[in-house]
């Protein structure tokens, strides 16, 4: 719908990718009390390899939803809690539009 | 909200005009804000440019599901403006579903978009749990418009 800006749908649109993998949300899901974790620590217990893992950490750090902390020689990743909080804004967003269209329509048909 | 957003208007118009607003590609394009390109067939992409400065070259692209006349038509889009240069074929789609019912005074339209969140549930980690504070909106909205005639 119309007022959609671009930039911010190209974020908001890859945030959704991001969560649109099953692999990707156990990950999240070991992240989601907030301590930083290893990559060893996100890959045990899981059927992928820590190459298929890492790559996948890199979709959720380019989509926001996660970042990477260094702790002495080790690099460890975290969840940022804003991006959730954007998810729940763009949904609300396309409510709002949603509320646009329809005073539209009614104008429409009622004329 | 995780899942859905819904909502319902009362028109002061017939059903039959509220499916024509609705089902005929100019109609639906005067009032959406779409320039599409041909008709809405049922399993037909229907595709267009949209209307609004900001949005440049963004195209509006359907797939239209169900069109049962003058009670439901529905669509699954991706709830993405789009980007010509950015692939969406691999991401989420949504159910847009338009549901007609006669009413005493006109028309109740309800429009529910789904799909937001196909993640199944025994899967989401807590932190995206996003329905809590949605749902309470949206019945709000809805008591609006069906309360104030909006």
């Amino acid at each position: 719908m119309a007022a959609r800006g671009s930039a911010a749908l190209k974020t908001r649109a890859s945030l959704f990718a991001a969560l649109g993998d099953e692999t990707r949300l156990s990950v999240l899901a070991k992240l989601s009390d907030g301590a930083p974790q290893s990559i060893a620590r996100l890959t045990d217990g899981t059927h992928v390899s820590r190459q298929a893992v890492t790559k996948h950490l890199r979709v959720l750090e380019n989509a926001g939803v996660v970042r990477s902390v260094r702790a002495g020689r080790e690099t460890r990743f975290e969840i940022v809690p804003k991006s959730i909080d954007q998810a729940r804004d763009w949904l609300d967003d396309i409510s709002r539009q949603w509320d646009d269209a329809l005073a539209r329509l009614k104008s429409f048909v009622e004329d | 909200m995780s899942d859905r957003i819904e909502k319902s208007i009362e028109l002061k118009a017939p059903v039959s005009r509220v499916w024509r607003a609705l089902t005929d590609y100019r109609e639906f394009g005067t009032w959406f804000g779409v320039t599409l390109e041909g008709p809405f067939a049922p399993g037909k992409v229907a595709g267009g440019r949209i209307n609004h400065p900001e949005c440049g070259q963004l195209r509006f692209e359907c797939t239209v599901q169900k069109m049962e006349p003058e009670r439901l038509f529905s669509f699954t889009w991706h709830p993405y403006a789009k980007d010509p240069k950015y692939d969406y074929s691999k991401e989420l789609q949504t159910l847009v579903e338009f549901t007609l019912e006669k009413t005493a005074t006109g028309t109740l339209l309800r429009v529910v978009e789904s799909g937001f969140d196909k993640i199944p549930p025994g899967r989401r980690p807590e932190a995206f749990r996003m329905n809590d504070r949605g749902w309470s909106i949206q019945m709000e909205n809805i008591a609006k418009h069906v309360g104030h005639g909006r």
